[in-house]
């Protein structure tokens, strides 16, 4: 499979003003993304995912390294890319408030040479999609921030690109919106063939649910690149399980158990709470035994699921929000 | 890239522009501010003349030297410096000029799609404005004996450079920021002052004509006030010139521009591609 996104030791630095030293935004970056992926770059404020975004969107240069989209080098060859993707970015008030909504995505779908019928059956459709038919004769001006960042992500997909990057499209929205829209995004990538979407967000949940692969980006590096399944096995702590049980004798007993690294025990009423912190799952079948043989009886069990924000801590060494 | 796109850019460009001028207001109260605009405008500058020379008849070639050159000059103005202003006006105040430079169209095409809405209204407050001359203040230009020919070419080879003009300061518009404009206004002031507008370059100290005989606008101007008023070729200082010679300087320095315009326009790109200009907003 060919990759949509290629980037070999890629740097980005700005000039800081006078005196201050130049900041760094990408610093060596590897990076690839595969065509037909829906990938997430996740990190904190300032990490550098948009300036990532805007290279590979051929809006800067990178200050060394070399980046190919969809094949071709961003620096040399930006009139080959721009044809076949789109940009959107979140949280900002963009858009030419003197037409109507349909007027501005008319607008650009020309710019991008969309046949007229197919232009306006995909505007009618986007706008539908994304609860904004009523307002499609209405003033940019005069729509809400949310539904003029609706309206831009309407823009993004309605030159059908094959390659769209996504700024935090969700910034700011209610859950509503923000929901349609990943709905929208992955239904994008899925339901056709060769479509590649590259979304960033500071979300954990929009980058677990949503995508194929995630990088890890902070300060300018990317600490982290996988499935989010497979990050959070990287990181993946012992297996945690919580049981609740009825009251049994010598507790302790569960400590001799080989596989377990630890537990805690904490009595209520008739109840028993154990925490069981284990080498692997399968110790727990011996586990559920031991309790049997002491007369005791397993009411519920939990296993605790480590989560992204976790390879997230672990990684950054700081939370996300 | 083929001509097809480019027309389609220039179209769609024309449409928003057209939008952006008119819509601000009821086309009624357009129709009146576009006419009484250029007319105000004028009338500093016929006041300026009647304060120095007390009446248009004192001399009339010389007043017609200098209001035909100041009506034509609105071109300058509004076209010129309406096409660098869309790159201020865009990146900052919609906010559209990243998503308009990811497009696949030809960004001078664009502007000068941009333009087209500046020249048809231009082009309307010229012609009221000579009309009002002619009419009103007794500007002696018999639009019989106009040379048609000479106008058109003119005016289409003039526009032509006025574009490519504004395109070169788009370009250097890509790297400042809005209140960075200065080099607009300075560039308005050596046009205003060299190219024989509101008095003819025999005015120049020696080194100013050398500068006015390097901008094509000097020469633009000149055809257009012989095809309209040939009596003013006595006093332009270019008498020496035929108008076929004039046309062919015109042209010269035209091609000259162009080439110096698309030079400044790749690097100023590469330039604003390189320092993260696009998106750049001004913080106040
Ligand atoms: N035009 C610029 N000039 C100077 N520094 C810049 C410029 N653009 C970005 N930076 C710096 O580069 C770093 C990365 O910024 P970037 O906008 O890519 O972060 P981000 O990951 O998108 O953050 P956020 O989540 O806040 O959007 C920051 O330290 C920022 O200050
Ligand atoms: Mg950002």
């Amino acid at each position: 499979m060919n990759n949509a996104v290629e980037c070999r030791s890629l740097t980005r630095s700005f000039k800081g003003n006078a005196k201050q030293q130049a900041i760094i935004a990408l610093d060596n970056i590897d990076l690839d993304v595969r065509e037909g992926e829906l990938f997430g770059l996740l990190g904190p404020n300032g990490a550098g995912k948009t300036t990532l975004i805007k290279i590979l969107a051929t809006l800067l240069l990178p200050s060394s390294g070399k980046v190919t989209v969809l094949g071709y080098d961003v620096e040399r060859e930006a009139h080959k890319i721009r044809p076949r993707i789109n940009m959107v970015s979140g949280g900002e008030f963009s858009g030419y408030g003197l037409l109507t909504v349909r007027e501005n995505l008319w607008m650009f779908s020309q710019f991008y040479g969309i046949p007229t019928r197919i232009a306006k059956q995909r505007i009618d459709e986007l706008l539908h999609d994304f609860e904004l038919a009523d307002k499609a004769d209405a003033k940019v001006r005069t729509i809400s921030t949310g539904q003029r960042q609706r309206m831009n992500v309407v823009r993004g997909f309605v030159t059908d690109p094959d390659l769209i990057f996504l700024d935090e499209p969700t910034l700011g929205l209610d859950v509503n919106s923000s929901r349609t829209i990943r709905d929208y995004i992955r239904r994008w990538v899925r339901e056709q063939n060769g479509k590649t979407a590259l979304i960033t967000t500071h979300y954990m949940m929009e980058a677990e649910e949503l995508c194929d692969r995630v990088a890890i980006i902070d300060r300018g590096r990317i600490l982290a690149c996988d499935s989010p399944c497979n990050l959070k096995k990287q990181v993946q702590r012992d297996a945690v399980f919580t049981l609740e049980t009825t009251q049994f004798a010598d507790l302790d007993s569960i400590g001799h158990i080989s596989g377990v690294k630890g537990y805690t025990g904490e009595t209520n009423g008739e109840r028993q709470k154990i925490r069981i912190v284990a080498e692997e799952e399968s110790v727990l079948a011996e586990v559920i035994q031991v309790i049997a043989g002491k007369g005791g009886k397993v009411i519920s069990l939990t296993k605790v699921e480590s989560t992204l924000e976790d390879v997230f801590l672990q990684l950054v060494g700081r939370g996300l929000i | 890239m083929a001509v097809n796109e480019h027309l389609r850019t220039i179209r769609w460009a024309a449409w928003l522009g057209w939008q952006m001028e008119s819509n601000w207001t009821s086309p009624f109260l357009f129709i009146i501010y576009s006419i009484i605009k250029p007319i105000m405008a004028t009338l500093i500058v016929v006041f300026m003349y009647l304060i120095i020379l007390k009446s248009v008849n004192a001399d009339p070639v010389l007043f017609s030297y200098m209001f035909i050159g100041n009506a034509f000059y609105m071109y300058v103005a509004q076209v010129l410096f309406g096409i660098s202003w869309v790159v201020h006006e865009d990146r900052e105040h919609y906010q559209t000029l990243k998503q308009i430079y990811i497009a696949p169209i030809n960004f001078p095409v664009y502007l000068v799609g941009r333009g087209i809405s500046k020249i048809i209204i231009t082009t309307a407050s010229v012609i009221v404005t000579l009309a009002f001359g002619i009419l009103v203040l007794g500007l002696p230009v018999n639009i019989w004996k106009i040379d048609w020919p000479l106008l058109i070419v003119a005016m289409v080879l003039g526009l032509f450079c006025i574009c490519t003009i504004g395109i070169a300061l788009a370009g250097i518009s890509l790297l400042t920021a809005r209140h960075g404009t200065g080099i607009n206004e300075g560039v308005a002031g050596v046009f205003y002052l060299f190219c024989g507008v509101i008095f003819p370059i025999t005015f120049l100290p020696s080194w100013g004509q050398s500068i006015a005989f390097f901008i094509p606008i000097t020469y633009w101007l000149e055809l257009l006030r012989r095809s309209m008023m040939p009596e003013t070729i006595s006093i332009s200082g270019l008498a020496n010139y035929s108008a076929q010679e004039m046309m062919v300087l015109l042209l010269v320095s035209i091609l000259l521009f162009l080439f110096f315009s698309l030079i400044i326009l790749k690097y100023a790109d590469f330039l604003a591609r390189k320092k993260g200009k696009l998106d750049m907003t001004t913080a106040y």
